[in-house]
Formats: C-alpha cells, sequence, structure tokens
C-alpha cells in the first residue's frame, strides 16, 4: 500500500523528555533544518530549571515546542499536533496539552515499571487504553533499535542509548519530508575528532527515517511548503543573540567600545556568553562579583565613554535598582537589559514572564525616570537593543530594555538586515569650555536635554558628579529646594522628550472598531495571531503593539479612543493595564495568565468574542 | 595639558573650587592635604586622575581634588572604578572609601577587586566609627565599644583590614596614620608607583564621634608601640630599645639590651607568610602597630590581561565586522 502525502499550511510538534534526553538540542535541530528549508517558525524551549533532575522525574521533564508553516507566523502554537514522548514523565506533563485527534510517538523502552511509577503512572497507559480513545498513538523501541543499528561501533552501550534522540528526530524528518544533511553535517562538526559518536547518530536518525518509511504505521507524510517569505538573506535568530548583536551594532556604528558588565543569570547569560567570545570586535566583558557590580562597572564605563551594557533576570533587577537611580542623577549613558523570567524572588528561573514592568518603570527611590523598550519577537531584539543603545547615547541616559524567557530562548527565521540601513549613532564628547569660558557638566543640548559627556583624560574638563543632588550647569552638590524642584523636572522633561525619537504608532487594522488589542513585549506575536484570525472571519478587531513603554508614544491617547473595547493582553497581573487607564482615563480590560508561558492566541480570540460576540 | 605643563604642577592645581565640609578636626583633612601635595610629584597630566568614591565622610573626597571625580553609593566604588580601568586602562584611578564603606557595605567588592589585581588605588580611611551617620559602631570597632547602637556595649568582632586583604590575594597592602604626614606621602607614592591593585589602611581620627582611637600611636608613648615597616631591615622599634624576634611562627617583643640584631625577623615585603604575621600584630596589645607595606609583589594585572586578550584576539581573528558576523552561520535566500 502506497503512502499518501498530505499538503498542509502548518504543524506544531513537540519533543519532550528527560533533561537528559536531549530535546532541548533535537529541537534546536529540526528548527534549522526547517529554517533553511524555507518555512516561517516560532520555537518554544520549555526546559527545568534543574541541571538534571533525577532521571524519570516529573520535574526532570524538558521539552521543545516548534511550530513551522507555509504562511506568515507570529507564535510557538498554542497546541501539538504531534508529541514525541521520549519516557512516561514526559507524556504525563505533556499529554493534556496535546490536540484531540493529535499523534503521540513514544519510546516504549523507556516504559519501565520504575520510570512509570517515577512518572506516577498505576497502569501502563500504552497498554490501558487511556490514550487510544484521544490520540493516534505511535510505540516505537527506540533504545532497541538504535542499538541494532550501532552494532559494531565501539561504544558503550550508555553512549548508543543517548543516540536515541537522533532517532526520534529521523522519524520526525520523514514525516515532515525534511532532509537529513544539515544535520549529519552539523554533527561532524559538533563532534569533530569523535567518528564514532557522529556515526552512531548518524546511524539512529537514518534509522528512525527509514522506520518511519519502510513500517506501515506512518501511512501519511505531511508537506508544508516554503513560506512567502519577504526576499533577502535570512537566518535563524533566538531573542539573546538578537539582542547580543544589536549591541555590537550599536557599538560599531557609534564607534564606541562596548563594555559589558554583569552576573551570570538564567535566562540572561547567553547574552554575557555571547559578547565574551567577540574580544576581536574590542569587546570587553567583565563577569563581576555580583549583580550590583554588574551594573556599577558599568556606570564606571559609561562615565570613560564606553558604550556600557548590563543584563540581568529575575532578582537581578531588584539589586540593580540602587545603581540605576545613580545613573538616572548622574545622567550616563547605559543600557540595562533585563530577560524577564517568572517571579518574585527565585520564581520560575526558566520561564517566562512579563511582571518586571512596574520594577523597570518605577523600581528606584526618589522621582527616577528612566525610557523603557520591549522586543517584540526573538528577530526584534536586534532592533531593540539598537534603538535602546541609541536613545541612551541620545539622551544621555540609562535605558532599560525588557525580552523575556520567551523571546530570548524562542526563534524564528530572521532577515539580515544590511549595517548600512541602521540608522546613524551620532556621539560627541565635550572636548573644550563651551561659550561661557567655563565647563558646565550640566547645561544641556536645548533638543534632547542630554548633558555633555566630558569623559576623564580629556584636559581642562575636569569635574565630579555624584549621587547626591545636582545644581543646575554646575552639576556642583546642592541642597537648594528650588534647585531640586528643577532638577527633577528636567530629569523628566528629558526623558518625556524621548518621545520626539517614536515614530507614529502602527494600528494593525481599522483605526476605529468594536475591539482594540493592545500589548506591549513577548506577547506580539499572540495577539497578532488572533487578531489576524478575528479579522479574517470579519470582526472589527485592531492591533497596536507598543515598543516603547516609557515614554509612551505621542499619538496614542488620540488611538485609544476609537475604539469601543480595549484589552491587553499580558504575562503579569495587569502591569500595562492599569498605567492606560491611568494615563488616558479610558476603560481597558486586562486579559492576564501567569503561567511562566506565553498566552495562546486562542485564549485573546475566546475572551474578545465573549466581549463584543461574533 | 602637555608633558611639561603636568611637570610644574603644585598642590594648589589639585584642589578644586569647592568648600572642604568635614568637622574642624578630623584627621581626612591631613589625608587631603598629602593626596594634594604628592600628586604633583608624579609629573603626570592632571586630567589622567580620576578620584572614585563610595558613601561616608571620607566619601566626600572627590569633591575636593580638581581631577576627574565620582561620588557614587555606597561600597560600589571598587566595582565602578573597575569599569573605569577597564574602559581606559591609560588613566590613574584611586577609591577613596572607609571602614563601613569598604568593609561592610562594600566587603564584597572591596575583596574582589583586589583579587583580581585591578590596577587601582584603594585609600581606606579607617577611623573605627560610622561617622556621616552620627556614630554607630564600624566592622573594624573594638569589641565593647559603647555606641547609640550598642549601649551595653559592641560584641561585634572587628576584622583586621590588611588580614583581609591578604587573604583576598591583594599585591601590594599597607598602613599609614592621619597624623605620619611625611610617611603618608611616601606610601601614596609606593602605591602609585605600584603595577597593580594597592591597599593603603590609613588610621584616621575622627574627634567628634571617635576622639583618641589612635592616642597610643599618635601620643607621646607612640614610640612603644608602632613599628615602621622597612623593606630588609630587622625588627626593631622604641628608639632602637626593642626588637621583634620570631620564634617559629610566633613573634614576640625582646629588649635590645639582652639581644642582638641578628636575633631579629628581617622584613621581607615580598614574602606572604611574614606578611600574614606581621598583619596579625594588629591591636595585639603585645605587639607594636605595624605601620608601613606590610606586603608588595609583582604580578600581571587584570587591565593588561584584558588588554593583551583584546589584541591576540584581533590578531588571530582579525578586526571584527558585525555584517559578516550577521551574514555568518546557516544562511538562506528567499527570492
Amino acid at each position: 500500500m502506497g503512502k499518501s502525502i498530505k499538503t498542509i499550511d502548518d504543524a506544531v510538534i513537540r519533543f519532550a523528555g528527560d533533561s537528559g534526553d536531549g530535546m532541548q538540542l533535537t529541537g534546536g535541530r529540526f528548527s534549522q533544518t526547517t529554517a533553511i528549508f524555507g518555512n516561517d517558525l516560532s520555537t518554544l524551549p520549555d526546559f527545568p530549571a534543574e541541571i538534571r533532575a533525577p532521571a524519570g522525574s516529573l520535574a526532570g521533564v524538558s521539552a521543545f515546542q516548534i511550530h513551522f508553516s507555509s504562511k506568515d507566523i507570529h507564535t510557538p502554537g498554542d497546541k501539538p499536533d504531534v508529541l514525541v514522548a521520549m519516557n512516561p514523565a514526559a507524556l504525563k506533563v505533556h499529554k493534556n496539552e496535546l490536540e484531540s485527534g493529535g499523534t503521540i510517538i513514544i519510546n516504549t523502552d523507556a516504559f519501565t515499571k520504575k520510570n512509570l511509577n517515577f512518572a506516577g503512572y498505576e497502569s501502563n497507559p500504552l497498554d490501558d487504553g487511556t490514550l487510544d480513545d484521544y490520540f493516534t498513538v505511535i510505540p516505537i523501541e527506540m533504545n532497541k533499535l538504535v542499538t541494532a543499528a550501532c552494532e559494531g561501533l565501539d561504544l558503550s552501550p550508555k553512549l548508543v542509548a543517548r543516540t536515541k534522540n537522533f532517532f526520534a528526530l529521523g522519524v520526525l524528518y520523514y514525516m515532515y519530508d525534511r532532509p537529513l544533511e544539515a544535520t549529519e553535517k552539523w554533527l561532524e562538526k559538533k563532534f569533530a575528532g569523535k567518528d564514532s559518536i557522529i556515526e552512531a547518530n548518524k546511524r539512529a536518525m537514518s534509522t528512525g527515517y527509514n522506520y518511519a518509511d519502510t513500517t506501515e504505521i506512518f501511512m501519511t507524510r505531511y508537506k508544508v511548503e516554503k513560506a512567502a517569505l519577504p526576499p533577502g538573506n535570512y537566518r535563524n535568530m533566538n531573542g539573546n543573540l538578537a539582542t547580543s548583536l544589536g549591541l555590537l551594532a550599536a557599538s560599531e556604528r557609534s564607534g564606541l567600545k562596548l563594555f559589558y558588565g554583569g552576573y551570570p543569570i538564567t535566562p540572561a547569560s547567553d547574552i554575557l556568553h555571547t559578547l565574551a567570545a567577540w574580544k576581536h570586535f574590542g569587546v570587553q566583558t567583565f563577569q563581576a562579583e555580583d549583580e550590583i557590580a554588574g551594573i556599577t562597572s558599568v556606570i564606571g564605563a559609561a562615565f570613560t565613554g564606553n558604550l556600557a551594557v548590563t543584563a540581568t533576570s529575575g532578582p537581578g533587577i531588584a539589586l540593580k535598582g540602587e545603581a540605576m537611580g545613580l545613573a538616572v542623577i548622574t545622567e550616563l549613558p547605559l543600557v540595562i537589559i533585563n530577560v524577564q523570567r517568572g517571579g518574585p524572588s527565585t520564581g520560575l528561573p526558566t520561564k517566562t514572564e512579563q511582571a518586571d514592568l512596574n520594577q523597570a518603570l518605577y523600581g528606584r527611590n526618589g522621582e527616577a525616570p528612566i525610557p523603557v523598550i520591549a522586543a517584540a519577537t526573538p528577530g526584534d531584539c536586534f532592533y531593540a537593543a539598537y534603538e535602546a543603545a541609541h536613545v541612551a547615547l541620545r539622551y544621555m541616559t540609562p535605558v532599560v530594555l525588557l525580552t523575556d524567557g520567551y523571546l530570548a530562548n524562542g526563534s524564528e527565521p530572521w532577515q539580515i538586515p544590511d549595517m548600512d540601513d541602521m540608522d546613524d549613532i551620532d556621539v560627541e564628547f565635550a572636548k573644550g569650555f563651551n561659550e561661557s569660558g567655563e565647563f558646565l557638566p550640566y547645561k544641556r543640548n536645548q533638543t534632547t536635554l542630554a548633558r555633555p559627556w566630558a569623559v576623564p583624560g580629556t584636559p581642562g574638563l575636569e569635574h565630579r558628579i555624584g549621587g547626591l543632588e545636582k545644581a543646575d550647569l554646575t552639576g556642583h552638590v546642592s541642597y537648594d529646594p528650588e534647585n531640586h524642584h528643577r532638577m527633577v523636572e528636567l530629569r523628566q522633561e528629558k526623558i518625556n522628550r524621548v518621545s520626539q525619537f517614536i515614530p507614529p504608532t502602527d494600528v494593525f487594522g481599522k483605526d476605529h472598531g468594536d475591539m482594540l488589542v493592545l500589548s506591549w513585549g513577548g506577547t506580539f506575536g499572540a495577539c497578532r495571531s488572533a487578531v489576524e484570525t478575528m479579522q479574517d472571519n470579519g470582526m472589527a478587531v485592531s492591533h497596536v503593539h507598543l515598543r516603547w513603554i516609557n515614554p509612551l508614544p505621542k499619538d496614542l491617547g488620540e488611538i485609544l479612543i476609537r475604539y469601543k473595547n480595549i484589552i491587553v493582553p499580558e504575562i503579569n497581573m495587569g502591569q500595562l493595564v492599569t498605567l492606560i487607564r491611568a494615563e488616558y482615563l479610558v476603560d481597558a480590560r486586562g486579559l492576564n495568565f501567569v503561567r511562566g508561558r506565553p498566552i495562546g492566541a486562542s485564549t485573546i480570540i475566546e475572551t474578545v468574542k465573549k466581549t463584543i460576540g461574533g | 595639558m602637555t608633558d611639561s605643563e603636568a611637570q610644574l604642577l603644585t598642590k594648589k592645581d589639585y584642589e578644586s573650587d569647592q568648600a572642604v565640609r568635614w568637622c574642624p578636626g578630623c584627621g581626612d583633612y591631613a589625608v587631603l592635604a598629602q593626596t594634594q601635595k604628592t600628586m604633583p610629584t608624579f609629573g603626570r597630566k592632571k586630567e589622567e586622575f580620576v578620584f572614585i568614591s563610595g558613601i561616608g565622610c571620607s566619601s566626600r573626597f572627590p569633591y575636593y581634588m580638581n581631577a576627574y571625580g565620582f561620588h557614587t553609593i555606597h561600597g560600589r566604588a571598587p566595582a565602578v572604578a573597575t569599569g573605569v580601568k577597564i574602559a581606559n586602562p591609560e588613566l590613574s584611578v584611586w577609591v577613596v572609601t572607609g571602614d563601613g564603606d569598604g568593609l561592610s557595605i562594600g566587603g564584597n567588592h572591596f575583596m574582589h577587586a583586589l583579587r583580581r589585581n585591578m590596577d587601582i588605588n584603594l585609600l581606606l580611611f579607617n577611623n573605627r566609627i560610622y561617622g556621616l551617620t552620627k556614630g554607630q559602631y564600624s566592622p573594624t570597632s573594638e569589641i565593647g565599644k559603647i555606641t547609640k547602637a550598642t549601649p551595653f556595649g559592641s560584641i561585634d568582632y572587628p576584622l583586621n583590614p590588611p588580614s583581609l586583604a591578604l587573604g583576598a590575594q591583594a599585591t601590594f597592602v599597607a598602613r599609614t596614620i592621619d597624623r605620619w604626614q611625611a610617611h603618608m606621602s611616601d606610601m601614596i607614592k609606593r602605591s602609585y608607583h605600584h603595577d597593580g591593585g594597592s591597599f593603603i589602611e590609613i588610621y584616621q581620627n575622627c574627634n567628634i564621634f571617635n576622639d583618641g582611637v589612635y592616642g597610643e600611636y599618635t601620643g607621646k608613648e607612640k614610640l612603644d608601640n608602632v613599628i615602621e615597616l622597612k623593606h630588609g631591615e630587622p625588627m626593631i622599634f622604641s628608639n632602637g630599645t626593642k626588637g621583634i624576634k620570631l620564634d617559629g611562627f610566633t613573634s614576640a617583643v625582646v629588649d635590645m639590651s639582652k639581644h642582638s640584631v641578628t636575633d631579629l625577623m628581617v622584613h621581607d615585603e615580598t614574602n606572604l607568610d611574614l606578611a600574614h604575621i606581621i598583619a596579625n600584630w594588629t591591636s595585639n596589645p603585645n605587639l607594636p602597630e605595624p605601620i608601613g607595606v606590610i606586603y608588595s609583589i609583582d604580578k600581571k594585572t587584570y587591565n593588561q590581561e584584558m588588554v593583551d586578550q583584546v589584541k591576540t584576539a584581533i590578531e588571530t581573528k582579525g578586526a571584527g565586522s558585525v555584517q559578516d558576523l550577521l551574514n555568518a552561520g546557516d544562511t538562506w535566500v528567499v527570492d
């Protein structure tokens, strides 16, 4: 009997297994192959905070979801069509999220009595019929098959067993008609010099591919055609790499050396790792003794004329609060990146959240305004980082860049920018006395209100700055009440003027209607998908996505009043919606889920339908 | 400023236009004066000096120096200074801190800046009290001290700054006293010329909240209570009447009328074991207080290593181009 090929628009697959099963790596390879193949895609890695929780435990389950399509897509998908479960714990954790009627590919060799007990199964779900009513179950003895495939290789049984993720990958490559070559080449590079490891993984992968081809359990193959993306050069891009590249691009275009000071913390650490490897760009990275030294070293480098950057996550940003205030009062340019994760306290280190918006906006003593920009997608982190650096340098201010765990680790096809198309970043250090014949470190540019940047080493401009209130113009210490009021106003006005820099707000859909979905940060994809679907169904729903949250765009107020309803989906308890209500006196409503994962587009659609009908 | 102009600088050139606001009689005045006096002797351009401080009485210091200055936040000056030094290793970077700022809230940064051998000069004004917050005990206050915060006497054991610095792998550790002006100037010079992180503890009198805390080292009986360390010379003090003999690891004061100089321990700044022993004489009632350079060795600095790594990376990989980096990896073309 021949196999049928079914062309579909998109598919969502999820690899799930034990932390030691290599699920992140498997998902990463599938993404890369899919990207090169030409689909649009979006990924969601989901892994535990523990490096290796006990093998087979529920806590140790690690998963990677990929949504790929022949169309333009924005999210990693709400529910998977295919689940690969490498052990009972993975099945238990993930099966309820599978689309009803979906396919589960199972490594039956891992369904031992011990593993079943560990996952809390009283009977084997493969035997007791509990799955069959809802799903197509494909049981495969993966350990046994890779053992046979690797016969004759000089490898321990333990190392052979480790290749089973490549077997699963081979099965999925067959199902979705993907080539093996890119993965084979990657194996050759990754394990160069370890020929038997390369060979074992190659054999495991092709065995999986051939197994799916020859056995009759896979009667249908799926074809997801190339997506019609705008013409250009593409690569697959994740958020943390994009952030690092954006900073480096800003360094090159501003002509300033990049200094990064930070302390390792999940999920921000990859920014440190990436930048540390770019010494041949003159990048200097400093792994500080703590979060506070991370940001204060950066303040020192900013004082000395570098493009100065720190990044952190979760509790790290709380530790940086006092130093952020110092950067505000000394009016030094720095970029503070917060790769948001679940909180409070240590919270959910490896899960995503948007609950640090208030901390970014307000988390300092005194009146300490800081511009806040948020990236929308993994690839957008590049542009958001570039823009954050640009505003910091133009207005002589610290800037907070908010990304999140989902953006940081998620990936998408990314059109490679041409550096010549990036905005100019002009930086001018103070070189001599100003017109009055003296140097006034707080005499401002009349357009931006930025103060001059006079770096140590410049002859004649020796001056002192610090955390005590500054006298206007001279920067001397001042306790004068009128001066303090004026300086508070000046610092606020300077940040307000960043709105000069913000282009008019882009409204997706009609400029009026029944409903406006208003979003910021990593919920962009889910909101845009939901609004596209509703518009296709004839609903009068539009979407506005905010890039700058402080200051807000000048035209936002007049846009908001043109809609009967406003809904603000956020992965927090309603931080932006509170600000919007306070700022514009509109009846915006929140849609809030704080589950450590992206909000699903379907949830947004349901809520909008409930509100306006349709 | 040209090099020849730099040769002509005087103390006055290092005085800022700001009125000094320490309490009259404060030991900080002496440190400021000696620093302003000593800086011109280096013949270095004024714009290359940066003074960075934290919070506390001593941390107002940068406002009074006519150089680049940064009055930062409590305890963090060594970390800010680290960023300055990495960003521009050509600068001469000085940190001014106190016993509370440097050893309590900033203890972590103090330790790590020294561990890395970051080429910065740390001046720690130790008055064994919190002055700016009006008189609480500090991490160097003696046990039993009565303060507003310890009406029944402090139950905190004090720490010993040179021992801490040595434990942190500092490459230059010295101590001086506010009243010993010429000695202080010498220590500042030694610190400046030391290529690496240097730490000078300055015993400084707070005449308001802890007056006379170092009286035994500055008053009439001082000769009996202090020993000035001199590299390569025997440990002799009290006008040559007393010496220190090492018995195993134990130091003991001996009467020179009964001992010869050859019996005495000889100071060697480069010997870490000796340095630990000497640092431990601090506040020991049976031994004199050691003043001077306790330890000094050469070791490659963090900032130099950083410069070298960047240089090597550029030499081996070529100067990076962002466009090339963007285009790298697995790419594909959409027509």
